[in-house]
This record gives C-alpha cells, sequence and structure tokens, in this order.
C-alpha cells in the first residue's frame, strides 16, 4: 500500500519537475529514440493481425444480423477506441518500460542515483521526467501508427477477404466514428503512456537486494503496468461514454 | 574552514532489523576523524543517514545549525553543497567517462568555461593519480582506479566536508598509505572536516585526530585518538589488532558480548604529517584546545600519550 502512495508521490513530482529548468533535452531525445526504436517494430507487427481479427470477426457477425454496412464503422471504433491504446501501451510497457526499468534499477543497485542527489542533482528532473515523456509522447505517435495500420488492416481483410463493398466501408466509418473518438483514443494513449514510465521508473528506482531484484522489479513494473493500464481504460471508457454520446444509427 | 556535524541519539532500522541505536558524536569542524567497525555493522547506512539519503527513526543530524533528518527538501538540497561524498563501490555514472564524471558537478553547479572545467578536472585526476584514463568508462577501470575516480569527483566542488566509505578498499597497501596522505595534505591545504569510514587498521592508526568504532548495533566511543587506540576494552582492542582471540566472530550472529580475554593494547604508532612544502594542520592547534579540556576525564594511558604528544615529559 505505501507503494501505490509512493508511485502516486512519484507521478506528481514527475509533473512537478516537468516545468522546471534547465529541461534535459538530449536526454529527452535518446530516450525518445531508445523507446521509439524498441516498440516501433512490435506494434506494427501485432496490429495488422489485432486490425484482421477484429475485422473478420466483426465481418462474421455483421453478416449474421445483416447489417454489413456498418462493418467499417464498427470495426473503426474497435480499434481506434480501444485495441489501438492498449496494444501501444502494453507495447511501450512490454519494450520501452522493461528497458526503463532495468536501466534505472541498475544505477540504483550501482549507487549512481544516490551519488547524483547528494551532487545535488535531483534524479526524478534529471532521469525520469525525460523518461516519462519519451514514453508518453511515444505512445501518441504509436496510437496514431496502430490505429491507422490497424484499420487499413480491418479494411483489407473485410473488403478483400470476406468480400465486403469499399464503399460501405468507408461510408459507415461517418456514420458511427466521429471526431472525438480519435481524441479520446489519443489521450488513453497519452495517458497510458505516463502511467508506463511512471510505473517503470518507480520500480526501477526502488528494487530490493541486488541485482536479482532488478530483474523481479521489471517482471514485476510490467505486470503492475497491464492491471493498471485495463484497471484505467475502464474508467476512462465509461466517463468517455457519459460525456460524449455515441452516434445514434 | 571545514564544518562540523553534531549526531544526537541517532538510531536506524530496516524493517525489524535494527542497524544501530543511540549513536551520538560530534565530528569536530576542520578536523580528520574514522569511525571503524566490522563489516556489516552500519557504517555505510551511517553516512548515507549523514547525507541524508536514509532517514533514521529517530535523533538528529545538526549541521550548519540545520538538522538534516527534518528539513524542508530544498533545504537538503543546499546542505548537500557542503559535502563531497565518496561511496564504497565509486558510484561513478556508467555511461560518462571518467573526464565527464569528473566535470558532471561543474557543469551542473557552476557556470564556468570548457577551458576553466578542463584544468579543475585535470588538476583533480593528477591528484589522484589518474592521468591518461580521462577517455575510459567507469566499466573499464580497476575497482581501486573507480575509488579514485570518485574521489576525484567528490574533491571537484572543494566541499567544507568530505565523507569517504572506504577510501582504502580495492586499493593496495601502498596507494593506501598515498589516499591517508593525499587526505592529511588537503586537510593541511584547506581545513576541511573529514570522516573515514573504514575497517582498516592502518588507516585507523596514523590518518585520524578522532576515532570511533561501531560494534553491534551501538557506538563503542568517538573522541581523541588517543582514547580508542589506548582502550582496553576487547572489541576495540582486538579489532586495532587484528587478531581473532576476542569477541568479534566471523559473523554479526557469533560476536559475543562479553567475556574475558587477554587485553593486548596496540603500540600508539605517530599521526601522519603534511607533506613537506605544505602549511601545518591548523586542526592540530584546535584539537589541543579541545582535548585540554576533556584531559582530566581521559584514561592514565591516554593521558600520557596526549601530553607525550604534546612534547611534555611523561
Ligand atoms: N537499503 C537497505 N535495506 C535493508 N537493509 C540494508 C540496506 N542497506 C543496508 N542494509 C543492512 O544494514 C546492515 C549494515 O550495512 P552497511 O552496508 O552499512 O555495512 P558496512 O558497515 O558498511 O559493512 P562493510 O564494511 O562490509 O561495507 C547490513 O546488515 C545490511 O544488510
Ligand atoms: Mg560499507
Amino acid at each position: 500500500m505505501t507503494a501505490v502512495g509512493q508511485m502516486f508521490a512519484l507521478g506528481l513530482e514527475v509533473l512537478r519537475q516537468l516545468l522546471r529548468r534547465p529541461f534535459q533535452y538530449r536526454e529527452l531525445l535518446g530516450q525518445f529514440w531508445f523507446v521509439a526504436s524498441v516498440s516501433i517494430l512490435p506494434s506494427m507487427l501485432v496490429s495488422i493481425p489485432f486490425g484482421a481479427v477484429i475485422g473478420l470477426e466483426l465481418g462474421s457477425l455483421t453478416a449474421q444480423i445483416g447489417a454489413e454496412s456498418f462493418d467499417g464503422a464498427a470495426s473503426v471504433l474497435a480499434i481506434i477506441q480501444q485495441a489501438s491504446p492498449i496494444v501501444t501501451t502494453l507495447i511501450i510497457a512490454g519494450a520501452g518500460g522493461s528497458a526503463i526499468c532495468a536501466d534505472l534499477g541498475s544505477r540504483t543497485i550501482r549507487e549512481e542515483i544516490d551519488a547524483m542527489e547528494v551532487l545535488g542533482v535531483s534524479p526524478v528532473h534529471r532521469l525520469v521526467v525525460p523518461r516519462v515523456l519519451a514514453a508518453t509522447s511515444v505512445a501518441v505517435l504509436l496510437n496514431g501508427m496502430v490505429s491507422v495500420v490497424g484499420v487499413a488492416g480491418g479494411y483489407f481483410f473485410n473488403v478483400i477477404m470476406q468480400g465486403g463493398t469499399p464503399g460501405a466501408y468507408v461510408a459507415s466509418f461517418a456514420a458511427l466514428a466521429q471526431l472525438p473518438d480519435l481524441w479520446v483514443s489519443e489521450l488513453k494513449a497519452m495517458i497510458f503512456g505516463f502511467l508506463a514510465g511512471v510505473v517503470a521508473s518507480y520500480r526501477g528506482l526502488h528494487p530490493r537486494g541486488g541485482p536479482k531484484g532488478v530483474g523481479d522489479a521489471v517482471n514485476q513494473s510490467v505486470v503492475i503496468t497491464f492491471l493498471l493500464l485495463f484497471l484505467v481504460n475502464a474508467v476512462i471508457t465509461a466517463v468517455y461514454l457519459r460525456i460524449v454520446p455515441p452516434k445514434g444509427m | 574552514m571545514g564544518v562540523q556535524i553534531e549526531v544526537h541519539g541517532l538510531a536506524k532500522s530496516f524493517g525489524r532489523q535494527n542497524i544501530w541505536q543511540d549513536v551520538s558524536l560530534t565530528v569536530p569542524a576542520g578536523e580528520l576523524s574514522v569511525l571503524l567497525g566490522p563489516s556489516g555493522t552500519g557504517k555505510s547506512v551511517f553516512l548515507k543517514c549523514l547525507v541524508g539519503l536514509l532517514r533514521p527513526e529517530r535523533g538528529r543530524i545538526m549541521v550548519n545549525g540545520v538538522d538534516l533528518c527534518r528539513c524542508t527538501e530544498s533545504e537538503r538540497y543546499e546542505l548537500r553543497k557542503l559535502f563531497g561524498v565518496l561511496f564504497q563501490d565509486g558510484a561513478l555514472f556508467g555511461s560518462m567517462t571518467v573526464y565527464d564524471n569528473i566535470a558532471f558537478p561543474l557543469r551542473e553547479h557552476t557556470r564556468k568555461t570548457e577551458a576553466e572545467i578542463r584544468r579543475l578536472v585535470n588538476d583533480k585526476m593528477e591528484l589522484v593519480g589518474l592521468v591518461g584514463a580521462e577517455r575510459k568508462l567507469p566499466g573499464e577501470l580497476s575497482g581501486g582506479m573507480r575509488k579514485r575516480a570518485g574521489l576525484a569527483r567528490a574533491l571537484v566542488l572543494d566541499p567544507e566536508i568530505i565523507l569517504c566509505d572506504e577510501p582504502d578498499s580495492g586499493l593496495d597497501p601502498v596507494r593506501t598509505a598515498y589516499l591517508s596522505q593525499l587526505l592529511v595534505d588537503l586537510n593541511a591545504q584547506v581545513d576541511v572536516t573529514i570522516l573515514i569510514v573504514t575497517h582498516n587498521i592502518s588507516v585507523a592508526r596514523t590518518v585520524p585526530d578522532n576515532l570511533g568504532m561501531l560494534y553491534r548495533r551501538r557506538l563503542v566511543g568517538f573522541g581523541p585518538r588517543e582514547i580508542l587506540l589506548t582502550s582496553e576494552e576487547p572489541v576495540v582492542a582486538q579489532f586495532l589488532g587484528g587478531h581473532r582471540h576476542g569477541p568479534i566472530g566471523m559473523s554479526e550472529e557469533t560476536d559475543a558480548a562479553e567475556g574475558t580475554w587477554p587485553s593486548t593494547v596496540p603500540e600508539i604508532v605517530p599521526q601522519l604529517t603534511p607533506s613537506p612544502g605544505l602549511p601545518a594542520r591548523q586542526a592540530i592547534q584546535r584539537r589541543q584546545e579541545r582535548v585540554r579540556v576533556m584531559l582530566p576525564t581521559l584514561s592514565p594511558a591516554a593521558r600520557e600519550h596526549v601530553l607525550a604528544n604534546w612534547g611534555v615529559p611523561r
């Protein structure tokens, strides 16, 4: 329970230190590249089959109830609103977050973090803020990419494999989907990316007992992030559906 | 002149494991002090408390009139600027070269130009004998070299207080002797407060003005070196003698609380003096005045040594 509180405190501290000068551009740039490079390929690879599966399942479902014309809209909604932010952050947490956690963890056990504090430099400002920002912005970018790739995959499988009509697929976008869907998707990705960054950093800064502890911390950080994501996702979706009413058919 | 550290009734535990309690001592300003203790008695933990990295449960640590245990975050960062800390393993930043490591504090806290930084860093590297290793990464250094690089980094901002966690571990006896001399010379030059934590007996016998020892979760004593060096307490005598006959066992658990052992008090060897050409240590004068006041409370053996040291015939 204290861990949850401390994690929360770290999140607040990151927000506070975000505004402090001098901003660590070089560290941010390095981390951004790093997180992006480890997560772009896997998220491409995951998003294509994801789009395909959603497309195919929806395709056969809508065919049964005679609503093929809403195929496109439904899969876009599913992909943009739900699948894409989750896929993105699972990958950010799994690939980027675990690397961040391992890096900070080994610095902690080598006492580098202690040394930095004693030298009067805040490790949160210097190391954690750039990492959390990198995870957040990569999440937003990847989310856009995963959405596009997912929708394209859905389109490909629905239209080409199942013989749906291209016109109806595109036209139904407008029927169900609306611009706020995209915003909420990006907002989700942003929040998830931030959480993944904070959790990974927190676990990295507090490993238990030596190098073995760092390995455990990495594992835990990924698991904690996943659990947190599903929880937060449910909350955001519920709130969003209340605030922005879905388009009527 | 350096700054004094006052510790009152300090206690620290991790979970249910008590590391030490009721530790009270004063590290006098501008003097050389050594804290001894067998492995695992919490010497490193003590140093980390002194710089506010760990929070003791009880007690006060006063530096410059501020209690480090109960001050605000910004006060703590401000106080830390007084300290130069050498960590047990050097604690160099693994992603930076030795040069960048030593330059790091200068780049963070001063507005010096790269040329000035280069001059200062080269000075310190020469001081600790690391010339030629500038471009190496910490992973490519030997343990002893990492230590010396860590010391150079701790010195680069000219701190008022230097804390050294086992400056001698990982160094051969010759380099340990050089390092001891280096610390004495530093004290002579800038009158800085130095606290060394170690289990090296030769450092404990030749370097400090003041000597203390941690054992079995408490401070066995802390004061002018003559007190501990002439102590007949079995723990102290065993430790300074470095032999097996005494209460200290292989591990904390096998350490005994009491018992009788033949006491063998080692001879007091003379303290190191600054290298030729350097000014005499002002600490000597200050310490003499301090010790003069406490003279009546010292044991006869300690008193005898103190007086002999002042040139008063026995
Ligand atoms: N962060 C921590 N969490 C829990 N226990 C710790 C922590 N740091 C140190 N300890 C415990 O505190 C005790 C003292 O450790 P410390 O490192 O201070 O010993 P030491 O006197 O410096 O020994 P050495 O001479 O071998 O360096 C040990 O029993 C260690 O297990
Ligand atoms: Mg230690």
